[in-house]
């Protein structure tokens, strides 16, 4: 495929996946990271992989990054081939790693031009776009510092930085804000949604729930290598969960003696360590049945469904454990 | 930042090496490198604030030659290589200067490459734009290579001050240098790739240690006896013996087979680097 030949498509038919995979496979020895998955991602989408650690999340990111040869199955990228085309790819993408990969030998400013300079952006070009991208991320007055004794929120944005300089067409974000404190949490959330509203595509992966929620407009869930379900959080959580959850909690230790109460009177309840989870459409009625039936929790909490009642109802297992 | 943008239309680089079937003596990778001086230029940046660091490439020989001056040549007094009678230090001198960049080239390709490949991951940040694992393993070499022609540039610099040199032919040394410097840095770099943690590094000194010391640096070819023909498996004894006959100014057939030895060595190591940054970096 050309640059033309996407113009074209853009002008009528349906529009040429981004990504296109199917039956994607990554194995190690003979342990199967990846197992047969099959996904398209279209231009400006926000798409994620939800899932828990070691769900096949990263290496999946890795193979569309062209790091990591592929075990078997398709996968193109602009409709080519990463195993041939790695560095015309790469030079569209831009990665945020789970584990920030700065130079700590380089400042913050250098960091950015040495990596336009991988980009053959020229010397002057590199440094004013690490100028503007020191700017987008509020990281101006860091622009001559070392790496190393910034914050973890701040290295994640200068990644993020980082991996703007060859003004990408798909932004690969594996993790992103993992380990980050809530407040940089949501700098970054915001920061994304300004790029995706830019028309950059945005691929993720993220064990929070929430995170997928914000940011994503469709999501596969990830366990065990496979796709267990696929679509749009809303659409996922209509699926697979009830409109509202209800969590009791109960003394440690007597979930088992007072699953009783909570039988019946939703949709269906799940029993977890700490807690047990009733399904249903309206929550406080769901409340008032348990208390009705003799149920004497220590707090009792009515609150919409998640990303993360769909992982427990496909998996049988949190996300986060 | 669109999709759309004709300039961003995937271009295949041309394959440079079609044309030249002697460059199939490279690896594939390195083949079709096209960006090996942008790893360069990330060297240079490193250095740009530490360039005083450098500075210490001119007090290793001086020291190194000063010992042997001030010491070694009283007691040795003259000796005689091949008819040729000369001083002690005029005799080590080139030894050091070969021995200085084998042991530059080991330094840089070994520790310092060990610390970006697993701990700093500087190269799987490179990677993950459209540089290639051969732009990585050409870039490292070539800096050796850049920081091996300055310090022996440096030690030449030193050796003439002291009055050690006695050829116009001398000025080779530096070339040869760089010869050394490229065998030791991409064999130190394939023994790198298969090190797993910092004691490996133990057996650096293992090896080199014995190299500096038995590659005809000390005492002639001659005085090894019938084990002379051990020494002439040192790489270093091949370098030595280049750099001494630089200072000599004697040009033999000897000369070709010292070259061949040490570029062998240079692309073997170039060979197994490649394959086992591909085998590290892109799992």
């Amino acid at each position: 495929m050309t640059a033309g030949d996407e113009a074209s498509a853009n002008a009528g038919a349906p529009v040429a996946p981004l990504i296109h995979a199917s039956g994607l496979r990554k194995q190690f020895g003979d342990f199967v990271a990846v197992d047969g998955i099959d996904f398209d991602v279209q231009p400006g989408e926000a798409f994620g992989f939800l899932g828990p650690n070691g769900a096949g999340k990263s290496s999946t990111m890795r193979m569309i990054g062209c790091t990591s040869p592929t075990s078997g199955g398709t996968l193109q990228l602009f409709g080519l081939d990463p195993a041939k085309d790695g560095p015309a790819i790469r030079r569209r993408l831009g990665v945020v790693p789970q584990m920030d990969s700065l130079d700590n030998e380089l400042t913050v400013e250098e960091n950015l031009v040495i990596y336009g300079r991988y980009f053959d952006l020229s010397r002057a070009e590199a440094r004013r776009r690490a100028k503007d991208l020191l700017d987008f991320v509020q990281l101006t007055d860091r622009a001559t510092s070392r790496v190393e004794p910034l914050s973890g929120g701040m290295k994640r944005r200068v990644t993020i930085a980082r991996s703007l300089i060859n003004q990408p067409d798909l932004l690969l974000l594996d993790e992103p804000t993992t380990g980050l404190d809530p407040q940089a949490r949501h700098i970054l959330w915001d920061r994304l949604y300004r790029l995706k509203q830019q028309g950059v595509t945005l691929v993720l992966t993220t064990h929070y729930m929430d995170e997928a929620e914000q940011l994503c407009d469709r999501l596969v869930v990830m366990d065990a290598g496979k796709i267990v379900a696929q679509g749009s959080p809303r659409q996922l959580i209509d699926e697979h969960a009830t409109r509202e959850v209800l969590e009791l909690r109960f003394r440690a230790g007597s979930n088992a003696e007072n699953e009783q109460y909570a039988a019946g009177v939703g949709d269906r309840h799940e029993v977890l360590p700490d807690r047990i989870l009733v399904y249903a459409h309206n929550g406080d009625e769901a409340l008032a049945k348990a208390i009705a039936n003799g149920a004497q929790p220590e707090s009792a909490l009515v609150r919409r469904s998640t990303l993360e009642d769909v992982f427990l109802r496909l998996t049988g297992r949190t996300l986060v454990e | 930042m669109t999709i759309l943008d004709p300039a961003s239309a995937p271009v295949r680089a041309p394959r440079a090496s079609a044309g030249f079937p002697l460059l199939r003596i490279l690896p594939p990778v390195v083949r079709i490198s096209r960006r090996p001086h942008r790893m360069v230029e990330r060297q240079l940046m490193c250095y740009r604030r530490t360039w005083p660091i450098l500075l210490s490439g001119f007090f290793e020989p001086l020291f190194y030659l000063l010992s042997i001056r001030v010491g070694l040549s009283k007691l040795v007094g003259t000796i005689s290589v091949d008819g040729h009678v000369l001083s002690y230090a005029e005799f080590v001198a080139p030894a050091m200067m070969a021995a200085s960049a084998m042991n530059g080239a080991v330094y840089d390709s070994t520790m310092n490459v060990f610390h970006k490949l697993k701990y700093a991951r500087v190269y799987d940040a490179v990677l993950a734009t459209p540089m290639t694992v051969g732009d990585v393993a050409l870039g490292e070499i070539v800096w050796a290579l850049i920081r091996g022609l300055l310090y022996s540039t440096a030690f030449l610099v030193t050796m003439a001050v002291l009055g050690l040199t006695s050829s116009w032919w001398i000025l080779a040394s530096v070339p040869i240098c760089v010869l050394i410097g490229f065998a030791f840095a991409a064999v130190g770099m394939a023994c790198t790739s298969y090190m797993r943690g910092w004691t490996d590094f133990e057996w650096v000194a293992t090896v080199t240690m014995p190299l500096f010391l038995f590659s005809a640096t000390f005492y002639p070819l001659a005085s090894y006896g019938r084990w002379g023909w051990v020494v002439q498996l040192s790489p270093l004894y091949h370098g030595v013996a280049l750099v001494r006959a630089a200072n000599a100014g004697v040009v033999s057939w000897g000369i070709v087979g010292h070259v061949a030895f040490l570029l062998t060595m240079a692309f073997a190591g170039l060979w197994v680097v490649s394959r086992r940054l591909q085998f590290l970096l892109l799992k």
